[in-house]
């Protein structure tokens, strides 16, 4: 007989770590990444390497020189922010942008608020921002979606994204609901289908509640609905407002971060509301044509206010 | 049929019945026992016997102390040894009375036959008093003197019993086995639990994953409804399985739809909720007049090679049960009194059985050992799965800074310790590990401004 081991109850744990929902989120992400990979090609493949490898290193530098503690980058939530960073930019953002928005997610919104869980903001959205503020022209250059130039080598070919065309009043009405399935723009966010099918995923294996997507989907749609009502040679169809941009990206694998999101259903359906609202608007009236990541951003902000007001129903007090 | 559950939170761990099939076995008599004085809730019992004294099966040796406290009888035959303090199960000192076993001779006036007592008094005095004679606690695991909760306090009534037959630990199985072998018996205790209560009516609740025990309890009840008339107003419930489904306040919810509220007994929903096992020890003490001095206990674990189901008196060593299961496994890296959600880890196997016991578990290494831990990501699952509507994480922080109002605000005083937050924390935070001590530190401030 060994030594026993004497432990307060419980005596047995759940089958889930911190790692196997990271694990779960990146497998979620895998359609998403390889549509971009088909449809970009070699430069999203850098891309791709460049973020996560340099979050990754980062992490693992910090916490090993600045800080001196144990690695946490086993826990592959710097894999996350990697990978949710490189799909928020264009395919053909150069390697040194990258380390940049690294440096920012990992080494400024993650690390220097005490690391995984104590962070307010999002780190991949933080980064977007920073990158989209200090690189303007770069983040705003999108190249078109052509699977046979993608892998060929050739320089790709540039164009307007859809909800760029909507901000500068221009003529939008082609686009159907069906094209905007399909989109050109942040390497993640081409095809709903394949984020849809993350969302599906995470929901299955229980690793996110479906509330704040679903309250950001129905607020864009009553609130670009509205609008569309209101004059429809000025506002899209608010079908193709919720499938354009990164709404998808955004309201499934970023405002649904556990650690810059409400605690409560009830709380995340205010955030969800928030996010949706605070996106049209920037979109209709702000000079960004995307206002998603600021939605979410300004929302990851009120969190700690919905938490004090929404709290959790508890047993025998009514 | 519709299952019944409870509205809030809950896991579900695998629930591991591996030793269902087991048949009830009686162990043989060791050389000696050592029955403790603190079996119930309340204060310990007083000794009545001293060094020397013969004494026989049944035979009271100890009193109760106080209002919640319960009669102690020896569960053998022999002499007494010594009375004094030694190590419980857990490494509390506690008073004990060692009796050296000679043969096994009952009290007069105990009817050891199996003849199914159908009768049933219909003096509520005379049921309560009997049960109280008799030591009976409740068996579900907080050993609460039977006949207190039978005398509701003046001005409250119950309006429904519930027999917990949910066993929603895993591994455990003495209930699992006592209502499959011995099923009359406890429907019978139920009528007598019921008639003491102005005859109010009876749910039998018992989680799906015992289907055998379900069947058999729906046919027993068939049958006694048709000849004896007290069982008219009891109904067996099958209940969807979920942990902690058995909790009182749980039981409540899933059975009748009603919360109890904060700081208030379930007598204040109309409920009295009974172990089965407790049924069954009512019964053999109004109907046999035997003392709780035996209960099922059961022996198992993935490590080890034979289950058992056993039954077995109280104050047996507990290295004595492992030695007749075929000792303690190589790989038992640790021991639990218990289920592996609520139970205790043992540190000392030469502490004895008290009439709670209802298992050794044994868990190795890798089941059991706790996860490093690493950053709260505020995913929300300890939340999720507690079914009193707490927020752990936020609970545990507060215990860490020793904030009182705050965890009185925010109601550390009702968890019930199910362990459910630590089961599912993926980042193996030790939330009930501080929230236990502070929920203490809390009841404690409260009950000193009331005075």
């Amino acid at each position: 007989m060994q030594k026993l081991l004497v432990s307060p109850s419980p005596h047995i744990h759940a089958d889930i770590t911190t790692r196997k929902i990271m694990l779960d989120v990146i497998i979620a992400l895998l359609p998403a990444t390889l549509v971009a990979l088909v449809f970009y090609g070699w430069s999203e493949l850098i891309v791709l390497s460049v973020s996560i490898l340099s979050c990754v290193l980062l992490e693992w530098a910090i916490t090993k020189y600045l800080l001196k503690q144990p690695s946490t980058i086993s826990d592959l939530s710097a894999v996350v922010t990697g990978l949710l960073l490189a799909l928020n930019v264009p395919s053909i953002t150069p390697w040194w942008v990258m380390v940049i928005g690294a440096v920012v997610a990992i080494g400024v919104a993650k690390m220097s608020f005490g690391g995984l869980g104590q962070n307010i903001f999002n780190p991949a959205i933080v980064a977007r921002v920073f990158l989209l503020i200090s690189f303007p022209a770069i983040m705003t250059t999108w190249p078109e979606t052509n699977i046979g130039a993608a892998w060929s080598g050739l320089d790709a070919v540039t164009g307007p994204t859809f909800l760029g065309l909507v901000a500068e009043g221009g003529n939008f009405a082609g686009v159907s609901v069906v094209d905007s399935l399909f989109q050109g723009g942040s390497a993640g966010e081409i095809s709903d289908i394949a984020l849809l099918l993350g969302f599906v995923y995470l929901l299955v294996r229980r690793v996110i509640k479906p509330w704040i997507t679903l309250s950001i989907w129905a607020t864009v749609l009553v609130f670009a609905g509205i609008m569309f009502f209101v004059d429809p040679s000025v506002y899209p169809n608010p079908v193709v407002a919720l499938l354009s941009g990164g709404i998808m990206l955004g309201s499934i694998f970023m405002a649904t971060d556990y650690v810059t999101s409400p605690m409560t259903n009830r709380g995340g359906i205010i955030f969800g509301v928030g996010i949706g609202l605070l996106t049209i608007i920037i979109r209709y009236w702000g000079s960004y044509p995307e206002g998603v990541s600021f939605a979410i951003l300004l929302m990851n902000a009120c969190v700690p206010l919905i938490n004090k007001f929404c709290k959790s129903k508890k047993f025998g007090r009514a | 049929m519709k299952k019944l559950t409870f509205a809030m939170g809950g896991v579900h761990p695998d629930d591991k019945k591996i030793s269902a099939g087991c048949k009830i076995e009686t162990l043989p008599l060791p050389p000696k026992v050592f029955v403790s004085m603190a079996q119930h809730l309340g204060a310990p019992a007083t000794p009545v016997v001293v060094p020397g004294d013969e004494v026989k099966v049944g035979q009271v040796i100890a009193e109760p102390a106080g209002f919640i406290s319960a009669f102690v009888h020896s569960p053998v035959s022999g002499k007494v040894k010594s009375v004094g303090p030694r190590a419980d199960l857990s490494g509390n000192m506690v008073n004990h009375i060692e009796i050296d076993v000679v043969g096994d001779e009952w009290m007069e006036g105990i009817d050891l036959s199996d003849t199914l007592v159908t009768e049933i008094p219909e003096d509520k005095a005379f049921i309560i008093d009997r049960i109280k004679k008799c030591g009976v606690v409740g068996l579900g695991g907080a050993t609460f003197p039977t006949h207190v909760k039978l005398a509701p306090p003046p001005g409250k009534k119950a309006e429904c019993v519930i027999l917990n037959g949910a066993e929603c630990e895993p591994y455990l199985t003495s209930d699992t086995r006592i209502m499959i072998e011995r099923g009359s018996e406890i429907i019978l205790g139920a009528a007598i639990i019921s008639k003491a209560l102005d005859s109010c009516p009876v749910v039998i609740a018992i989680e799906e994953n015992k289907p055998e025990a379900i069947q058999n309890m729906s046919r027993l009840l068939g049958e006694l409804q048709k000849t004896v008339p007290a069982c008219a107003k009891i109904r067996v419930e099958t209940l969807k399985k979920k942990y902690p489904q058995g909790g009182e306040k749980q039981l409540i919810d899933a059975v009748m739809k009603r919360q109890v509220k904060s700081g208030a007994l379930p007598i204040d929903a109309g409920a009295v909720v009974q172990n089965v096992a407790t049924a069954l020890a009512v019964y053999e003490a109004v109907q046999k007049n035997k003392p709780l001095i035996t209960n099922v206990l059961t022996v198992t674990g993935d490590c080890q090679k034979e289950q058992h189901n056993y039954l077995f008196r109280i104050g047996m060593p507990l290295s004595f049960i492992a030695e007749q299961a075929g000792g303690v496994p190589e790989q038992a890296a640790k021991i639990i009194s218990g289920g592996p959600m609520m139970g205790k880890a043992i540190s000392n196997l030469d502490a004895t059985t008290v009439k709670g016991s209802s298992s050794l578990l044994y868990l190795t290494d890798a089941q059991t050992r706790r996860m490093a831990q690493t950053a709260c990501i505020r995913c929300g699952r300890c939340s999720d799965a507690c079914p009193m509507g707490l927020e752990p994480h936020m609970l545990y922080k507060l215990a860490k800074a020793g904030d009182m109002a705050q965890l009185e605000e925010n109601s550390v005083h009702d968890c019930i310790e199910c362990g459910c937050c630590l089961y599912s924390c993926p980042a193996g935070v030790p939330l009930l590990d501080l929230i236990r001590p502070a929920k203490g530190d809390v009841l404690r401030i409260i009950r000193s401004r009331k005075k």
